[in-house]
């Protein structure tokens, strides 16, 4: 069961619209505190919507994004940068500063968010490259890079400021097997050392589900249901159980069914 | 009929928008300016480099050719009337007062405003701004607040560049090449150039400045709410056409009034 002093994030009745269209009708979500939580859902569903709620990118139409109890659409911007301190993000296409190199891109962080000399920046964007494999590619720039790379180097500047938690979006997008493997490996990596909360917004199904504490499904403009891998695989919605189904295969189905 | 009005009040609604969020942006971006944590040297003089350095060239060279036409045409219309003389008051006059100011404004439109709005289109299409909001770096603060302090310092010493080049330009042509007087070049330019002269060119200078790196800036930072859709490539494209259409023709409106407002 999950308590109140778990819960670091909590999306309530959130709601959100373009135009005519109403992408999010009615989002509740909650995300428990050093675990990972993975929301998963067909292409187009408001996956990565719902993480730009969470980071205070967009501001629901009706409804509430908790962090640590506190509205961040309600409180001052100063408190809300305090909040975006704690957090760390891997966007999609990594987001990395196309005009700094490498070096640059880490460091940028600490450089502006903290009052580190050159020679203490220098020493933690080092430690954080070498953790994901990237010593040497100090002076490169993010177009000479990988998408694999890229991707390292984007969770390089997520974590630089050890982060409480971390948000992965579509963090495999792109990448052939062997570059998603090697990311979760990363991911599994850093977790393990850095003990962060993890919010992944993922297509890769079943794959994904091995880094889950928790999977939430988004379909029609709300959360089915939000648990444990092997409850989700075993849900008896049909909407996930179609899911699960389509994504899995019919295994599941009939594992299911024995159950 | 009633389609029609729908569509009127859509397009007005939009403008309106459009206008309070350019005002909203030029509103944090000055306040970033003179709010601490100032921004720091390195920066401002890389924008400064981008801005001003990168645009010394085509300012001396439309300079140049711009002063050498007002010689050619001030120097024959002169004449026709016995006042060649004047030719070096002329010129300055010309150059100082509008033309100086209005064609380096316009060029570093073309130069560095684009280069601004399309920068800036980027990194909001690509999620870099998204990045820097995530990592708790105000966007006014670290991209744009640089550039303004560079617009505003580059575009005065490039006009100035302008000015010193187009007064050469049309001595070369009214003294060199067609025989005018070069004492009288000088003496008429010293005797009818005064202070305010200088000091409006100066002014629409700074304020010209300061409007290309708004309106290409707040253009490329709202790509993605552009009417007709602001995504990709050509969104991007689109937004820095628009851009510069709007500043350089705002430029001359400007123009109009800061020098009805001098004179």
């Amino acid at each position: 069961m999950k308590t109140d002093s778990e819960i670091i994030i909590t999306l309530s009745d959130v709601w959100k619209s373009f135009g005519t269209q109403t992408v999010l009708k009615g989002i509740n979500l909650s995300v428990i505190d050093g675990k990972t939580t993975i929301i998963v859902g067909p292409s187009g569903q408001g996956k990565s919507l719902i993480l730009k709620h969470i980071l205070g990118l967009i501001k629901p139409d009706r409804g509430q994004v908790l962090f640590e109890g506190k509205d961040i659409n309600a409180i001052q911007k100063k408190e809300l940068n305090e909040i975006r301190t704690k957090i760390g993000v891997l966007f999609q296409n990594a987001a990395l500063f196309d005009s700094m190199t490498v070096f640059d891109n880490v460091a940028l962080p600490l450089r502006e968010k903290t009052v580190a000399s050159e020679s203490e920046v220098r020493e933690v964007v080092d430690e954080k490259l070498s953790l994901m494999d990237l010593r040497g590619s100090n002076d490169k720039y993010p177009a000479q890079l990988s998408g694999g790379m890229k991707k390292r180097v984007g969770l390089a500047r997520a974590l630089v400021l050890n982060p409480r938690i971390v948000f992965f979006d579509e963090p495999t997008t792109g990448l052939d097997v062997a570059l998603s493997n090697e990311i979760y490996r990363f991911f599994f990596k850093t977790q393990e050392k850095l003990k962060y909360t993890a919010v992944i917004v993922s297509h890769d199904v079943p794959k994904i589900f091995k880094l889950a504490d928790y999977v939430a499904l988004i379909s029609d403009g709300v959360i089915q249901d939000c648990l444990s891998p092997e409850d989700f695989q075993m849900s008896s919605n049909p909407i996930i159980k179609n899911f699960v189904e389509a994504t899995m295969g019919t295994i599941y189905s009939s594992e299911a069914m024995e159950v | 009929m009633l389609n029609f009005v729908e569509k009127l009040g859509a397009y007005v609604l939009y403008y309106v928008n459009e206008a309070g969020r350019m005002g909203i942006f030029l509103f944090f971006s000055l306040l970033n300016i003179i709010k601490p944590p100032y921004n720091k040297i390195a920066s401002v003089l890389k924008q400064i480099y981008v801005i001003g350095s990168l645009s010394v060239f085509v300012i001396i060279f439309t300079g140049a050719f711009t002063g050498m036409v007002l010689g050619l045409q001030g120097y024959n219309t002169l004449t026709k009337f016995g006042a060649e003389g004047l030719l070096g008051s002329a010129v300055a006059l010309s150059l100082i007062r509008e033309l100086g100011p209005v064609l380096s404004a316009l060029m570093v439109t073309g130069r560095a405003g684009s280069a601004i709005c399309a920068e800036i289109g980027i990194m909001r299409i690509s999620e870099q701004i998204d990045a820097l909001e995530c990592m708790a770096i105000d966007p006014y603060k670290f991209i744009m607040a640089p550039k303004f302090i560079a617009g505003i310092i580059s575009m005065p010493l490039l006009t100035a560049l302008f000015d010193v080049i187009g007064i050469f330009g049309g001595y070369a042509v009214g003294v060199g090449l067609l025989g005018g007087n070069a004492g009288a070049f000088f003496s008429s330019m010293q005797s009818d150039v005064e202070f305010i002269d200088v000091y409006m060119g100066f002014v629409k200078s700074v304020c010209f400045g300061l409007l290309i790196v708004w309106l290409c800036a707040a253009k490329g930072y709202y790509v993605h709410l552009e009417r007709k859709g602001g995504f990709g490539a050509e969104g991007v494209s689109n937004v820095t056409t628009s851009a510069v259409v709007l500043t350089s023709v705002s430029i001359l409106v400007m123009d109009y009034f800061i020098t009805s407002m001098l004179i």
